[in-house]
């Protein structure tokens, strides 16, 4: 039996996971339209490949990844490109974000799909193929897999961690995942273990979910694969990756470091699912199961083309008539979607259905009494009030000193908070103001730096062009002096004259030395220049010879110094 | 905060039951005063008044006045305790949760410091008093006579190894003095007890951790066994001190306070370590009867600080490798 650790703090909601688990997964109907949008994994934004009017296949590449840590974009389905162009993202902001819109033809037309064999193939390439296929982190984190298949190199990788713990109320979708489809999940996994050699594999699943836990241990079995299935305690976030990795291995990741550096990886079960389904399908992501429940008559997780809008998927569970708005993600860490034109994305785990009497409105905010029954819930056992205070003076400094950015924004210290502060919107808010800041700084920096090399610039300038003009005049004053010389000289033979003589020669003394003085500086710059062709060998000087030789026999070039085409090295 | 209120009844029964029902007379009308002026001062501010006053802090603050003025105060000294403490200590700074000081153990000062014959004035347990004269008392219909109030048990031990200079050793005094009950001060000993009780119940329901209470009364424990081991003639026996003047009220009630006290585990547990060590200090060698309230309100001076070097560490950060 494995040995479970326990993380500090977290909170027992109310799961409501029932609710949804009662039908099997279903497949929602193709919807009219489609918003697919570009960026939908942390990394870069993919660049657009397709065109207005263009036909597209289901699957095909409409998005390149931009960048290492960054995930390609393919179409959901079979269609026409209707427009390239900014649509409301999935997002609490109500931002826009390009998004190619699709409409679909009905026909559902894959491309070429290439199943590939991922034992035979060097990793390099298996992680490319993750990548092309648009594979991300789908806990919600939605980091671009690849970017998290290289082991360290300086420590073993020790446990492979499979997240199946799904600790959200409300959300059920990795649960039927795993009931229905456990042993492509086991597969993926498989994929995972391959490409990262950890000593064990770890798969952990609240304990409120039994069937899951049965479903996966019978593929493990199935499959002869020596992965363990582990029944965690249901406690939220057991689910957040940190506490996960620390409840089945002991170990703390902190936020300065990533978890690789301590042997341990840590993917979700709907990812690895999709990883096998690119690895031995040649499916890019293009669905994924979303549950919808909350207020609505038919609860239920469907699997969802990314890019439905939210108004046609909503329609699929027959929302309540009291039904005020939907939020996206769980009751703890989701937000409100901005609008019913926004569409699914690859993190959009569950939509639930709110009204009045499913999520009351809040009281409203007392102040702090700072009883610390936030401190004692935060699985990151930070000090939620202090963080709070400062976030609300604006002290951005203090709440870095009081490590805010170790927040994983579970929501536990808000949940607890008998003066109901909604105390994560007040961190996000401080750590967006942080991210501004530093950006500004960024450009500020980045603008002082670039006046400056301007400023240089200018007067490195101005000092050629000076350097220019008082050789200009001096080599003018040196003919000059030349001249005078040559007059003075004719004079001298032709008359002989000293009275002319003097006043020329002092005038002539000078404008020699500096002809002397501008020669030796020309020296100088030479001498200071490279020269390749000093210093040759016999053999070098006989072959240069020869190939000049060849040269004007060919008539291409007349014979001047040697070729400085030919370098010959010494 | 309710649960608070509901945690001071064992306290406040063995309180009645040792000084008479005038108590409840008072504990209405420090009540009564919080509130009003709570809502006063709430009005002022332009902050909503029902939600506020629903919170309970108002009532605690004006409780834990009435329990530690003596029960035969004049009524307007808890009233202006009681004002003192909800507007100046409170409202003042800036409401609830930003008070560095505790409101009631501010009104317990501020009123020793100017009425220290009304504030030591303890009736003398035993001596039935009818409650209609009690209450004649308070309200100043009746001569306030000496002969029904006296100073506490912790002051005339404290007067009596001053005065009689060695001549009585602490054992002779309690022995002879009939201020002193069993171990402590007679009747304070119950009142204490249910002080003890209620406490043990906040901790046993989770709204008060360990740290501060235990931390207080180990404070206060290991100076006075010390000094008692030294010289058993000169000093009382811890137990007497735990179970004498507002010690069990302080440890439970007082220090475990959120707002003003420290609020990490460690920082609380020194909190009410250092919060012992002062009371004790004061009650015995300083000029006061009592020291809980003055060790208390200098121990929330260092607050912010002890809680600044007090911070546990995070997730990930224990092992300092
Ligand atoms: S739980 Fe709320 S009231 Fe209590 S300390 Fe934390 S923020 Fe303050
Ligand atoms: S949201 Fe942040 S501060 Fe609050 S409990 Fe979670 S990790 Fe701690």
């Amino acid at each position: 039996m494995l040995q479970l650790f326990k993380f500090k703090g977290g909170v027992k909601p109310q799961t409501n996971k029932t609710q949804s688990v009662a039908a099997p997964i279903g497949v929602a109907p193709l919807p009219s339209r489609l918003f697919v949008p570009l960026h939908q994994s942390i990394g870069g934004t993919p660049r657009p490949l397709v065109q207005t009017g263009e036909r597209v296949l289901k699957g095909q590449l409409i998005g390149a990844a931009d960048g290492w840590i960054s995930s390609a974009v393919h179409a959901p389905t079979s269609g026409t490109v209707r427009a390239i162009a900014e649509h409301v993202a999935a997002h609490p902001s109500g931002l826009t974000t390009l998004s190619v819109e699709i409409e679909p033809d009905g026909r559902d037309e894959w491309i070429a799909r290439t199943p590939i064999d991922h034992g035979a193939m060097a990793p390099e390439a298996v992680r490319e193929r993750l990548r092309e296929a648009g594979v991300v982190g789908l806990g919600g984190a939605v980091f671009p897999t690849h970017g998290k298949l290289t082991a360290s190199k300086t420590v073993p990788m020790e446990e492979l961690v499979i997240n199946g713990a799904e600790c959200e109320p409300y959300i059920t979708c990795d649960d039927l995942l795993m009931r229905e489809r456990a042993e492509e999940v086991i597969r993926g996994v498989g994929v995972f273990r391959d490409l990262l050699q950890p000593k064990r594999v770890l798969i952990g699943i609240e304990d409120n979910k039994p069937e899951a836990v049965a479903a996966l241990q019978a593929a493990v079995a199935r499959l002869g694969e020596d992965f363990a299935v582990v029944a965690v305690p249901t406690l939220y976030p057991a689910g957040g990756a940190k506490q996960l990795i620390r409840v089945l291995t002991g170990k703390e990741v902190p936020s300065t470091k990533r978890s690789t550096d301590l042997g341990v990886q840590c993917f979700n079960v709907a990812t690895a699912y999709t990883a096998w389904r690119a690895v031995a399908h040649g499916e890019p992501v293009v669905s994924r199961i979303v549950t919808l429940t909350g207020n609505v008559e038919r609860p239920r997780n469907w699997e969802a083309l990314l890019g439905t809008p939210l108004s046609e998927f909503v329609a699929l569970g027959a929302p309540k008539p009291d039904t005020d708005g939907y939020l996206m993600g769980g009751p703890m860490m989701g937000f409100a979607m901005p609008g019913m034109d926004a569409p699914l994305v690859k993190a959009t785990n569950c939509i639930i259905a709110s009204s009045p009497t499913l999520f009351p409105p809040k009281a409203p905010e007392m102040p702090c009494i700072r009883c610390g029954e936030c401190a004692k819930v935060c699985p990151h056992e930070l000090q939620p009030f202090e963080l709070y205070w400062f976030s609300r003076a604006k002290n951005f400094g203090k709440t870095q000193e009081y490590h805010i950015f170790d927040c994983i924004e579970c929501g536990c210290c808000s949940f607890v908070c008998p003066s109901r502060i909604p105390l994560v919107q007040y961190f996000r808010f401080a750590k967006s103001e942080i991210w501004a800041r530093e950006k500004e700084k960024n450009a500020a920096d980045q603008a002082k730096a670039r006046f400056e090399w301007k400023t240089e610039r200018d007067e490195r300038e101005k000092a050629e062009k000076a350097e220019k003009l008082a050789k200009a005049a001096a080599a003018q004053a040196a003919k000059k002096a030349a001249e005078a010389a040559a007059a003075a000289a004719a004079g001298a033979d032709a008359s002989a004259a000293p009275a002319a003589d003097a006043p020329v020669d002092a005038e002539a003394a000078k404008k020699a030395a500096i002809a002397a003085a501008l020669e030796r500086a020309r020296a100088q710059r030479e001498a200071a220049a490279p020269k390749n062709t000093e210093q040759l060998t016999p053999a070098q000087q006989r072959e240069i010879a020869a190939v000049d030789a060849l040269r004007r026999q060919a008539g291409i070039e007349p014979a001047a110094d040697p070729a400085p085409a030919e370098e010959p090295k010494p | 905060m309710l649960q608070v209120l509901a945690a001071l009844l064992p306290g406040v029964a063995a309180y009645v039951w040792i000084f008479g029902p005038v108590i409840l007379v008072q504990l209405a009308l420090a009540t009564a005063t919080a509130l009003a002026a709570e809502a006063a001062m709430l009005k002022l501010r332009e902050k909503p008044q029902a939600m506020f006053l629903a919170d309970g802090s108002a009532v605690v603050t004006a409780w834990l006045i009435a329990l530690t003025f003596p029960p035969l105060s004049p009524w307007w000294l808890i009233v202006t305790g009681t004002l003192f403490a909800i507007v100046v200590a409170k409202h003042l700074y800036g409401g609830l949760g930003q008070n560095p000081f505790n409101p009631a153990m501010v009104a317990f000062a501020v009123c020793i410091v100017s009425f220290p014959a009304l504030m030591s004035q303890w009736p003398a347990v035993g001596l039935k008093v009818a409650f209609a004269d009690q209450v004649g008392v308070v309200f100043g219909l009746l001569p306030r006579v000496d002969a029904i109030s006296g100073a506490t048990p912790l002051d005339t031990l404290k007067t009596a190894l001053k005065l009689e200079d060695g001549q009585f050793s602490v054992a002779q005094l309690l022995a002879n003095q009939d201020v002193f009950g069993f171990f402590a001060g007679r009747g304070w000993e119950w009142v204490a007890g249910g002080y003890l009780l209620g406490g043990l119940w906040l901790w046993q329901r989770g709204i008060v951790t360990w740290h501060a209470p235990l931390g207080f009364i180990a404070g206060l424990s290991l100076l006075a066994g010390g000094l008692w081991l030294y010289n058993p003639a000169q000093f009382a026996n811890p137990l007497f001190h735990l179970f004498s003047g507002g010690a069990m009220l302080g440890a439970w009630f007082i220090v475990t306070d959120p707002v003003s006290g420290c609020t990490t585990p460690r920082g609380k547990l020194i909190f009410g370590v250092a919060a012992g060590v002062l009371a004790y200090v004061i009650r015995v060698f300083g000029g006061y009867p009592d020291g809980v309230a003055f060790a208390v309100l200098l121990m929330n001076l260092c607050a912010p600080l002890i809680d600044l070097y007090t911070q546990p560490a995070i997730f990930g950060m224990k092992d300092k490798s």
